[in-house]
């Protein structure tokens, strides 16, 4: 464009505006992003810390792919999903909700069993107790206000907190100290913010901060609860039921197991 | 049906409301009256309950009741057990909680009180707080008793903040709405529906039964 716009004003204008619309408009030039394909996987809280890694390592092979968890307890996501909740896949904390699932015509596949999860008693470091010296009975200390466990009611992992302290013999002498989060993650806040000093919590919540900066845990002897068999199923309103099904081969396959046993849980070994 | 948690419930909801009378006033004859340059900044305060999400509000309930502050050890220390999973700690959390639906209306009421009335009364000898209790509150009445049945309400329906700061305890800080959501969580569709009609049902009434009350001409 020649620098007449001195006389005729209405150029000017005419050209600003062309180069607003330029930089407003996207441009046909710039290639074509292909479309994201959105995963929405709905999962019980205990999967917080590992289903953000195995997203990561889904996504690093699956360029394009978006892994979108929900966490939730099990009951609340079953009812979200019964209500036709927009979810592809299911990821819970045992496997009587995926089987219900399945048995209410919500699935598509079959309910797979992906990992076991593993109970640690977890004890706050003010409390001067040390769990790897005195174990389970750590919990009838009396430097021990407040026992968090997830609520039996509604959650695997308080289930199995409760079966552990009766195998133990310890339940009547401990139940007035039990606090009952909904979910494992209320459990670990109760911990963390210093109301609860012990805590039994899955194995992968206590190896990051901020329970392991906050204090010392055991292992639950495994065979004083029931086994946390924790399965997952296909969901019958998946948008992308393919990508579901290969990010459930992927938890299941060599690269998921990786990531699951370094966060504590115990693999099927079907 | 819990019955349990519908007494703590009750409870719950009455001592709210009662203490909410005996703090709120004082806060609203204040906001009423007052011409103080930052007043704004102590209706703010009194308003933000409302703004954050009740488990947010009740998170940070859990994390001041907590031996890592200030507040909480001192609490410890003086009381010797802590405020959280106490049903203590539920009812502060509660009065915290329902601040704004009690403050708000008495202070309302209270401004809507004609000036001339209260300075009547100064003139005629009577103390400032014997005024508040014969002319002001009696003036007010109608919308202080609103501000007293929101507050119940609004602590009877109360979930977030109890469901952070209680801990799940049967007959200390189990509730009704927290026992509905147990219910609904185990999909027992069916008693979650039984006591939340209940809840309805109770809370209509007393509903009903105030808002007819206040039509009555109140007596000076």
């Amino acid at each position: 464009m020649r620098p007449s716009g001195t006389e005729r004003p209405f150029l000017r204008v005419a050209a600003v505006l062309a180069a607003m619309a330029i930089l407003l408009v996207p441009g046909p030039g710039r290639p074509a992003e292909p479309p994201m394909r959105k995963l929405a996987v709905a999962a019980s809280a205990n999967l917080r810390l590992v289903l953000l890694e195995l997203a990561g390592a889904f996504e690093r092979r699956n360029p394009g792919v978006k892994v979108e968890p929900t966490y939730g307890a099990s009951g609340m996501l079953q009812a979200q999903i019964d209500q036709g909740a927009p979810f592809d896949l299911f990821l819970g904390a045992d496997r009587e909700s995926a089987v219900r699932l399945h048995a209410a015509g919500l699935a598509l596949g079959q309910p797979f069993h992906y990992a076991t999860g593993r109970l640690v008693l977890w004890v706050a470091a003010p409390a001067r107790v040390d769990p790897n010296v005195l174990g389970m009975s750590s919990v009838a200390n009396p430097a021990i206000k407040r026992i968090a466990i997830a609520n039996p009611a509604v959650a695997p992992y308080g289930v199995a907190a409760e079966q552990a302290l009766r195998t133990a013999g310890l339940l009547d002498a401990v139940k007035a100290k039990l606090v009952l989060g909904e979910s494992i993650l209320q459990v670990v806040q109760f911990a963390q913010s210093g109301n609860a000093q012990a805590a039994f919590v899955p194995w992968s919540m206590a190896l990051v901060p901020p329970l392991a900066a906050q204090g010392r845990y055991v292992v639950v002897p495994p065979g004083s609860y029931p086994a946390i068999e924790q399965y997952g199923v296909v969901l019958g309103r998946a948008r992308d039921p393919q990508l579901a099904e290969e990010f459930a081969g992927f938890v299941r396959g060599p690269g998921g197991r990786t990531i699951l046993e370094r966060h504590k849980y115990a693999l099927p070994t079907d | 049906m819990d019955v349990e948690a519908l007494r703590l419930s009750f409870e719950l909801a009455a001592l709210t409301t009662i203490a909410l009378l005996v703090i709120g006033l004082p806060v609203a004859a204040w906001l009423a009256s007052s011409r103080w340059r930052w007043k704004p900044m102590v209706e703010a305060v009194v308003a933000l309950p409302l703004v954050l999400p009740p488990t947010v509000l009740g998170f940070y309930l859990l994390v001041a009741m907590g031996p890592m502050s200030p507040f909480g050890r001192a609490w410890i220390s003086i009381f010797g057990r802590p405020l959280a999973f106490s049903f203590e700690g539920l009812l502060l959390a509660s009065i915290v909680y329902s601040l704004p639906f009690a403050v708000q209306p008495f202070a309302a009421a209270l401004s809507a009180v004609d000036p001339r009335l209260v300075e009547a009364s100064h003139t005629l000898g009577v103390s400032r707080l014997a005024t508040f209790f014969r002319v002001s509150l009696p003036i007010a009445a109608p919308g202080v008793i609103a501000g007293a049945v929101l507050t119940f309400a609004h602590t009877l329906g109360e979930f977030g903040v109890v469901l952070m700061v209680g801990g799940n305890i049967r007959g200390e800080t189990r509730t009704l709405s927290i026992a509905i959501f147990d219910a609904v969580e185990q999909l027992d569709y069916a008693t979650a529906s039984r006591t939340a009609l209940f809840l309805l049902a109770v809370s209509f009434t007393v509903l009903v039964v105030t808002y007819s009350l206040r039509r009555r001409p109140v007596l000076g």
